[in-house]
């Protein structure tokens, strides 16, 4: 027994370290996957209160910039509006309609990496906004990202330059559909994976979310193809897309929550407990 | 006992935590290189001080920076290993006998005191990035990182030692 109590005073450093390493390595993992609960996010009391101060000294130099994308968007919407013109007076007749399934709770940007190879945003809106995890975030200009905790007040967000993030998108004009990711490197170029080698398509084409997820509804901007080449297998094409988005300077985003996403997820659970 | 070493090393923690996670984790210089100035805390911590107190601060230390930038552990687990190793570090730089020489980091000759910045920055680095990267085929990568990062914040805390040791 002396023997034993004498070896943890003589290697209590090391078993000190030990202990400690192993519970970072377990962090560490846990934040690879996207389904588990998260302990050390920013979305807490603490650092999110101190990244709203810091947000709010810095939101000042990027006014211009972001008063720019604003006036952009309105006039974009303001075309979008005029131009429905008849038709959206009778949609509002018809409440069943599958737009007023979203709703879009806009929040604010507060802190933000893309040079990192597992980027996150967090904004500043949380639970008591009706934020949840898995909700899709988008800016003015496209696609940004997936949140993937809340607290309270703040939220993160599990940016598309993430190499865990996995997006479902489309080519606009064939509807042929892939998934989306981050080969890391620039923060202005994602990929596209999964694309069949019959498809056809032009440098330049846009491309959109899918809208088979619950996550995003169909159409959301992405980017446009830069560039491609085939996958090692020659079946499959690999798309470079250039984002829509400057993700390097975010300032103010969308939340969009899926008022059909409960019902969609039983279903499809319920199918999968059946199989 | 609340003596002035103890207060000195609380202020520093938070001091440097603070400017980590707010303007350091923003350098971004040529996309992705940012330096990591925090590891100072684990560097000037009194070389006689107890090691087992360190290593749970540097792994508080980790997780502070850790929570901030939503990374997991990684911070967490480098910093340990860091503390951990220091006392090898410390005699490889500066002799076996440096406990009883009373050698303080802002009194050493240039040298030495590059080697244990050195050693200590890059293997903090090396540890951090291989975390975060976590994939043998990037491995390239992660040394790229690890060397770019490491040379900025090599030259960063040496010229914060300097600064700050004036008073002395």
């Amino acid at each position: 027994m002396q023997q034993i109590i004498f070896f943890f005073i003589r290697n209590k450093n090391f078993l000190l370290f030990l202990l400690l390493f192993t519970i970072s390595i377990f962090l560490t993992v846990n934040s690879h996957s996207f389904h588990s609960n998260k302990v050390a996010t920013s979305a807490n009391f603490f650092s999110g209160g101190i990244y709203s101060i810091k947000e709010n000294v810095r939101d000042y130099f990027n006014l211009r910039t972001q008063n720019n994308l604003l006036v952009e968007e309105n006039n974009r919407l303001r075309e979008l509006l005029s131009n429905a013109g008849s038709d959206m007076r009778t949609a509002d007749i018809d409440s069943t309609n599958v737009l007023w399934n979203y709703d879009f709770v806009a929040a604010r940007v507060i802190n933000n990496s893309y040079s990192k190879t597992k980027n996150n945003l967090t904004i500043d809106k949380g639970s008591n906004d009706s934020l949840a995890i898995d909700m899709g975030v988008i800016s003015s200009k496209g696609v940004v990202g997936i949140v993937n905790s809340v607290s309270a007040n703040y939220a993160t967000v599990q940016s598309v330059l993430n190499t865990n993030s996995q997006i479902n998108a489309k080519l606009k004009n064939t509807n042929d559909f892939g998934t989306l990711k981050w080969q890391t490197g620039s923060p202005y170029i994602v990929t596209l994976i999964d694309i069949p080698r019959q498809v056809q398509f032009q440098l330049g084409d846009t491309i959109v979310t899918d809208g088979k997820s619950t996550i995003f509804p169909e159409g959301i901007l992405i980017g446009s193809i830069a560039d491609y080449k085939l996958a090692n297998n020659q079946d499959y094409y690999e798309l470079s897309i250039e984002l829509f988005n400057n993700m390097t300077n975010i300032g103010h985003v969308y939340v969009i929550e899926n008022k059909a996403a409960p019902e969609i997820m039983e279903l499809e659970n319920a199918v999968e407990d059946v199989e | 006992m609340w003596n002035n070493e103890a207060l000195v090393n609380a202020v520093r923690f938070i001091v440097l935590v603070l400017v980590q996670v707010i303007l350091l984790n923003n350098i971004n210089l040529f996309g992705y290189v940012n330096p990591y100035l925090y590891v100072l805390f684990i560097i000037v911590y009194p070389f006689s001080g107890n090691k087992s107190l360190l290593i749970g601060l540097a792994f508080v230390l980790g997780l502070s920076i850790d929570i901030f930038s939503d990374s997991g552990g990684i911070h967490a687990a480098a910093c340990s290993f860091l503390a951990y190793v220091r006392p090898a570090f410390l005699k490889v730089s500066f002799g076996v006998s440096y406990e009883y020489n009373m050698v303080k980091i802002s009194t050493a000759a240039i040298g030495e005191r590059l080697t244990y910045i050195s050693l200590m920055v890059f293997t903090h680095h090396l540890i951090l990035f291989s975390l975060e990267i976590f994939n043998f085929n990037h491995i390239l990568l992660i040394l790229k990182s690890t060397l770019f990062s490491g040379i900025f914040s090599v030259v960063l805390i040496f010229c914060t030692i300097l600064l700050f040791s004036r008073r002395s």
